[in-house]
């Protein structure tokens, strides 16, 4: 990949204002997608993942301050941008969301067919510059576009094989089940046409023959399409499954960020390897980490992982690891040597 | 089959709920738990797995006495406890505990840990003031955490430690059978793996058998002995966790396996061929519930309702076409 990356996020620093005093939630954050490429965001509950997707959707809640860095998407400083154009061009077009909980994410009282229509009012691509905004709320839905609009929703309906796509428009929420309302998500994220997807957690609700399932669609559509995915999880068979590279969080820091086959056969950074020794697998001894994750107003100084790992030195107590290496990035003064940079 | 009696025995064991419209008149029934039949032995871990919705809690808690079963009995230790009432089923639930998904939770924030260790004691034992307070520390040290814990608030532990002394609160009565529903759902694989290998260590500390319920496979197999696989209400496979792993017989097993990422292995989105959602669980399909999913259906599978049957000795599998359906693809 020469061509510029997608979405490029560099040195992003953020905190959340708490009783307490500011809590260090993202310190110095790099992360690159790049165009076509399904990135996986992995890390415990609490290391920032789902924060930093939000900071890219711009949907941040009001305590969140940003202190540093940029976030640069397809050339536009996402950051610096006008909250009006941001909203107008980005946000639900360029960029969609697939949220994780298929349940609570449509109104239970309209039909869904209404629910992506209105999407399509506002945000379709077939939509001209010159219609009235937001501000002109009793505008029409012009009628030739409505017709266009409907029939690609109920296309895209289609791709993501929901049965019978013209009465599914006319049904309420509660008649599809999670998995069948998943699929309904992924199609209102692709309807728009975006450049990004950025997917939270999208198959933790579900069951193991749903979310496989689940996982293929996006997989092929994304592919498909050509678009890039960002998808935050927990579970790291979930990043295996679907990633086509992967990038580590913890406690507010990115450790590394490789390729999904050079990621698992190969961890470099401590937080990793240890990460992946604590999944259960009958075939070989299941090891705990130890220690617990720290508290963000209050973090370690320099790696933040220091306190709970075997390899710490000095100067990982004192200074932030640079990045090192260039296919298989980590961030550590003491790495596990690299397959990938020695070969090239 | 070992000479020796099971722990607890289930026979037939039936729970359907009403579903009623809103004017309060019966429109159907769910039948969550239907003629389920299993052993649990002393000293090994049970593993019950599958999808939301298949009954597997509803399971635990009929077990547990927070549910009575409409029809079967429930043999532990010999006696049948299915429809004990008052002080009877309280002696039994010193014996039999059930720990929810979150036992720390369970803790009251206004009451310090050593109250809330003591609460059980209290109840169901006639220990002295003193005696009770020794075994509170007896335990409290074996589930790893120091005796000044004892004068500490919940909120002054981490979630962590909270989770321990919730442990700790049904080992103090000393069960013999203890029901974990879930035990690990919602956790990163971190803490998970210090939850097990908690719970691997107070099994041989204390001679608990465990009745473990998850939807998780690699972590039943991972702990279990033995595992049942249940689809909506009914268990179609009981098999050695080894065993299961390696040749499941039923379909739906098998593609409950075949659906769990395997890290380094062949990718699941691009293998795995099972379509369709269960079935609405007021409104199942005649004969074998998992028809109208299963790739091998037959004319008979309409028909006749699959009985379990033992194959090979412990291997039992609630499937017409099971012989004929070849071996696992692993």
């Amino acid at each position: 990949m020469t061509a510029e990356p997608l979405l490029e996020v560099s040195e992003l620093r953020l905190s959340f204002r708490t009783e307490l005093g500011p809590a260090r939630v993202l310190d110095a954050v790099n992360l690159t997608v790049g165009r076509g490429q399904i990135m996986g965001l992995v890390g415990e509950s609490g290391c920032g993942k789902t924060t930093l997707a939000r900071a890219v959707l711009g949907i941040l809640s009001p305590n969140a301050r940003i202190e540093g860095g940029t976030i640069r998407f397809d050339g536009l400083d996402l950051i610096g941008m006008d909250r009006e154009r941001q909203r107008r061009e980005i946000k639900g077009r360029r960029i969609a969301y697939v949220p994780q909980d298929p349940y609570s994410a449509f109104n239970p009282l309209f039909r869904v067919g209404d629910q992506i229509m209105e999407l399509m009012k506002w945000n379709s691509p077939r939509r001209a510059k010159s219609e009235p905004g937001f501000g002109a709320l009793l505008t029409p839905y012009p009628r030739r576009r409505y017709r266009a609009d409907k029939a690609a929703a109920i296309a895209v309906l289609g791709e993501v094989q929901i049965p019978d796509p013209e009465r599914a428009f006319h049904k309420l929420p509660e008649q599809f089940s999670g998995g069948q309302r998943q699929r309904l998500m992924v199609a209102m994220a692709l309807l728009t046409n975006p450049d990004l997807i950025i997917a939270d957690e999208p198959t933790t609700a579900l069951d193991v023959t749903i979310q496989a399932q689940i996982l293929k669609l996006m997989k092929g559509l994304a592919k498909h399409r050509g678009v890039s995915v960002l998808l935050t999880t927990h579970d790291l068979g979930t990043a295996y499954e679907i990633c086509d590279e992967i990038t580590v969080m913890y406690a507010g820091q990115e450790v590394e960020s490789a390729p999904v086959a050079e990621f698992f056969a190969n961890p470099r950074h401590p937080y990793t390897a240890r990460l992946l020794e604590s999944l259960p697998n009958p075939s070989r001894q299941m090891r705990e980490i130890g220690g617990e994750i720290p508290n963000l107003v209050f973090p370690p100084d320099g790696c933040r992982f220091h306190p709970r790992c075997a390899s710490a030195s000095d100067a990982c107590c004192r200074t932030r690891p640079p990045a090192s290496g260039t296919r298989q990035v980590v961030r550590c003064f003491h790495p596990h040597p690299s397959r990938l940079e020695a070969a090239t | 089959m070992s000479a020796t009696a099971p722990l607890l025995r289930v026979e037939m064991l039936r729970r359907h709920f009403p579903v009623r419209n809103v004017l309060g008149v019966r429109t159907g029934t769910i039948k969550a738990l239907d003629d389920v039949t299993f052993d649990v032995r002393a000293g090994e871990t049970f593993g019950i797995v599958g999808e939301s919705g298949c009954g597997k809690t509803t399971l635990g808690k009929t077990l547990a006495g927070i549910h009575k079963p409409n029809a079967g009995r429930i043999l532990f230790e010999g006696g049948d406890i299915s429809n004990l009432q008052g002080a009877a089923r309280a002696a039994v639930s010193q014996r039999l505990q059930y720990i929810h998904q979150d036992p720390g939770n369970a803790l009251d924030p206004r009451w310090t840990i050593g109250r809330s260790l003591d609460e059980p004691l209290a109840t169901h034992t006639s220990l002295s003031r003193a005696d009770r307070a020794a075994r509170s520390r007896e335990i409290l040290a074996a589930v790893g955490l120091p005796a000044e814990h004892l004068y500490l608030y919940p909120h002054e532990l981490s979630g962590g430690q909270q989770r321990r002394v919730g442990l700790a609160r049904i080992l103090t009565l000393k069960p013999r059978l203890v029901i974990l529903d879930e035990p690990t759902s919602g956790l990163d694989v971190s803490i998970q793996a210090t939850v097990l290998k908690l719970l691997q260590s107070l099994q041989k500390a204390f001679d608990l058998t465990y009745l473990f319920i998850s939807h998780d496979l690699s972590v039943v197999h991972l702990m279990c002995d033995r595992v049942a696989v249940m689809y909506l209400g009914q268990i179609v496979e009981i098999a050695p966790v080894a065993e299961l792993f390696a040749a499941a017989r039923h379909p739906y097993s098998r593609s409950l396996l075949a659906a769990i990422p395997r890290i380094g292995g062949r990718r699941v989105t691009d293998t795995f061929a099972l379509e369709g959602e269960p079935p609405d669980a007021g409104n199942l399909p005649s004969g074998c519930r998992f028809r109208s999913r299963c790739p091998h259906a037959a004319p008979i599978c309409s028909e006749h309702e699959p009985q379990l049957e033992p194959k090979t000795g412990a291997h039992k599998t609630a499937c017409h076409l099971a012989d004929s359906l070849g071996p696992a693809t692993a």
